[in-house]
């Protein structure tokens, strides 16, 4: 040993390690025999273990919570110390992995601690310790696993044939994250099943609805359990959401009651839009009515005739008669049937609202009112001389592509929603619901107004190998350019998911 | 020679026993491991007595003695100073110290030629240390602690002091009692010396705790050592230790 700054006065008690005995705590004895004597890592268990949920992946954090963690994460690592009791006492240095083989079900680290060992010496000591790795199943997934657990649900249903109200109804719950305390999501017929884990966020999603929909809800509660010692009670509460059963582009003849009450609109009229009001237009005057939600269920009244019976119809001429309202302008036109074309040269000179759109040449879909015969008590008051022929609903692009490749797409809410999953369901139900999702799309494509009300999202549209084109083809994409109405990639929202993954569709 | 011992299972052997270079006291009631550790040393040189003083087993703590004299506390009862007196030798006078500070064998520590002793004690004790032991008395502090007696194990050879004690304190000391003086511990690192064990001029009796490394020290300073490795031993590790202290 070279000659130090301290001077030797006594011999370490253990090994004889000369020592300044001055500095020492009154026990002789060298920092290293004190490391090699002392264990200060004596109170630190050498074992523990850890609670894992096999299906959610997560780790207990002892006593109730439940946390994600990588494997060989920071998060791991902290929830591995905190299971160490004596580490308090200690000052934790550093602390790593050991590697294990992930089916062993261990967990290794390696932690390094100073402490204070017999008087002020503080001496640096590590150990490994090694946690068992306890599979169980978390208390939400076993909630998740058990059935009925929900206590709240909110049946919407809608009587109409078609679904391209549940399908608007989604984007809307989509646009303002309306399904987050959603435990379960499913499709029923005529409708959608929306389930809770507590009443208040039924209540929740109702508010929602009756904001957006033209809707009514009964409550209906079931008992589940009650402790008679303390009179406290556990109910099941069912919501049923029944939304009216008038959608855009229907034919409606109003109750006169209505009518009268709506400054005497004509009873005949065209539904243009629902939202928590029915909007309806009177094609040969302009003259609209908007009918609230709880007005409507007052007076209940059925549509006419639904999308379903829409006929095409081309304008022959067209020519405006000057008032115009809101997108709407008045015209008389004279149509022609497209399945007479060819076989008689009938027409029809009609009054429509639709002056702004149409063109001479134009297609349009309309309900041809000479041959239909509906089923309806309104219907039946209503006086016939002064029907028109041909009621204009909207205009036709039979330019339009049926499947094309938009560069815009939608989101879509949970899984159960796919009716691919359930055995029952026929081909033909799939088929319907492609066309009503189709036509729901065309509809956006086609409504600035209703786009607005939706998050629409770019969609990378995957590069088609150029093939030599049939005349067919030719001519389609040739007509597809004129007029058929498209969505500005101004109005598109980037996908996150689609960044993030870098996934096509 | 320096041995250990222990009564019963304690290692503070300066505790239960005093030891000088005319008689050794050892305390009623330890096995006979313990008087035996004491006997195969001492033999027939000098008498080995089992004693209590004040009816307690601390003879070691509670008296003060050299080659001449033995002092006892006030706590000693008339029986015990009798037993003491038929027991030890005619030459060794005893006396019996009215001091507050009745643990005398904690604040004095005494060879056959000097000692010291806590800065507190009376002045007619201090006379009576002078006259009953003929030494030379200073009062001192060993480490800055006042308990001399504790803190310091002395022969006739040399000293351990506690182990805190600076070069300077032990030189001071070392020229007090004009022997060499070593900082040390027993048991293990205890600074007790004085209460970890018992020394004359010819052995040393330490607790079973106490280190091989604390032995050879005690041996070396108290000059006990006859073998031949010991020396060597002693040689090489206190050139290397003074080469230390410059």
């Amino acid at each position: 040993m070279s000659v130090s700054a301290f001077k030797a006065t006594v011999l370490c008690h253990n090994c004889g390690t000369p020592l300044d005995g001055t500095l020492t705590n009154g026990t002789p004895i060298c920092n290293q025999c004190i490391e090699m004597t002392t264990d200060i890592t004596k109170e630190i268990p050498r074992e523990a273990s850890l609670t894992f949920c096999r299906n959610c992946d997560r780790w207990l954090q002892p006593p109730s919570s439940w946390t994600a963690a990588q494997p060989e994460s920071r998060e791991l690592l902290a929830l591995c110390l905190k299971r160490l009791k004596g580490l308090s006492k200690v000052r934790l240095v550093d602390a790593s992995f050991i590697w294990t083989e992930p089916h062993s079900r261990r967990i290794r680290i390696k932690v390094t601690v100073q402490g204070e060992a017999v008087g002020q010496t503080i001496i640096q000591q590590s150990f490994e310790v090694e946690y068992i790795v306890i599979a169980t199943q978390c208390p939400d997934c076993a909630k998740s696993f058990t059935a009925n657990t929900w206590r709240a649900s909110v049946q919407i249903r809608q009587k109409v044939p078609h679904k391209k109200t549940f399908l608007y109804l989604e984007q809307l719950i989509l646009r303002h994250n309306a399904h987050l305390d959603t435990i379960s999501i499913q499709e029923s017929r005529d409708g959608l099943d929306f389930f809770y884990s507590q009443r208040n966020h039924a209540l929740k999603m109702l508010d929602f609805l009756a904001s957006v929909t033209p809707c009514r809800h009964k409550r209906s509660e079931e008992l589940i359990s009650m402790d008679t010692h303390t009179a406290k009670k556990q109910y099941k509460f069912s919501y049923s959401v029944e939304i009216a059963p008038i959608c855009r582009d229907d034919l409606v003849v109003l109750p006169p009651s209505i009518a009268k009450s709506n400054a005497n609109i004509s009873p005949l009229v065209l539904c243009t839009k629902v939202t928590n009001t029915l909007h309806f237009v009177d094609p040969n005057t302009l003259q609209t009515a908007e009918i609230p939600g709880s007005v409507y269920w007052r007076k209940q009244f059925p549509s006419l005739a639904d999308a379903s019976r829409l006929q095409e119809f081309i304008v022959l001429d067209i020519e405006p008669l000057g008032p115009v309202k809101g997108k709407f302008a008045l015209a008389d036109a004279t149509v022609a049937r497209v399945g007479d074309m060819g076989r008689n040269d009938t027409t029809y000179n009609i009054r429509t609202h639709l002056g702004g759109v149409l063109h001479p040449g134009d297609s349009a879909y309309g309900y041809y009112m000479v041959t239909s015969n509906f089923n309806n008590a309104y219907w039946d008051e209503l006086d016939k001389d002064n029907l028109p022929d041909v009621i204009l609903v909207k205009k036709h692009y039979p330019g339009r592509r049926k499947k094309r490749n938009r560069h815009w797409k939608l989101k879509r809410m949970a899984l159960e929603h796919n009716l691919e999953d359930d055995p029952k369901v026929t081909k033909t139900d799939l088929d319907k619901a492609e066309q009503d999702y189709e036509q729901f799309l065309q509809e956006l494509e086609e409504d600035t107004e209703l786009r607005g009300t939706v998050n629409l999202y770019k969609r990378t549209v995957p590069q088609m190998p150029a093939l030599p084109k049939t005349g067919d083809e030719m001519e389609a994409s040739e007509e597809e350019g004129e007029g058929v109405p498209e969505i500005g990639v101004d109005e598109l929202l980037d996908d996150l998911e689609d960044m993030s993954l870098g996934q096509d569709e | 020679m320096a041995t250990r011992a222990q009564f019963e299972n304690s290692d503070e052997i300066g505790v239960f026993s005093k030891l000088t270079n005319s008689y050794c006291l050892v305390a009623v009631g330890g096995s006979e491991n313990f008087y035996s550790s004491f006997e195969a040393e001492l033999q027939d040189t000098i008498p080995i007595v089992y004693s209590t003083i004040g009816g307690t087993r601390l003879v070691g703590r509670l008296t003060a003695g050299n080659r001449r004299g033995l002092l006892v506390p006030s706590t000693t009862s008339d029986v015990e100073l009798q037993h003491l007196r038929n027991s030890l030798p005619d030459e060794v006078k005893i006396q019996r110290v009215e001091e507050r500070l009745s643990a005398l064998g904690n604040v004095i520590c005494t060879n056959d030629y000097a000692a010291l002793v806590h800065p507190d004690i009376e002045r007619e004790t201090e006379e009576l240390i002078a006259d009953v032991l003929g030494v030379e008395v200073f009062r001192q502090t060993v480490a800055g602690n006042v308990l001399v007696g504790s803190y310091c194990a002395l022969s006739n050879q040399g000293g351990i002091v506690h182990p805190q004690t600076s070069i300077e304190d032990q030189d001071e000391l070392s020229s007090l009692l004009q022997v060499p003086l070593i900082a040390g511990s027993v048991n293990r690192g205890s600074p007790v010396v004085g209460a970890g064990c018992v020394v004359n001029d010819w052995m040393a009796v330490a607790g079973y705790a106490t280190t091989s490394f604390e032995l050879t020290v005690m041996s070396s300073i108290f000059k006990l050592n006859n073998d031949q490795q010991g020396e060597q031993w002693e040689q090489t590790k206190w050139s290397q230790l003074y080469q230390q202290m410059g």
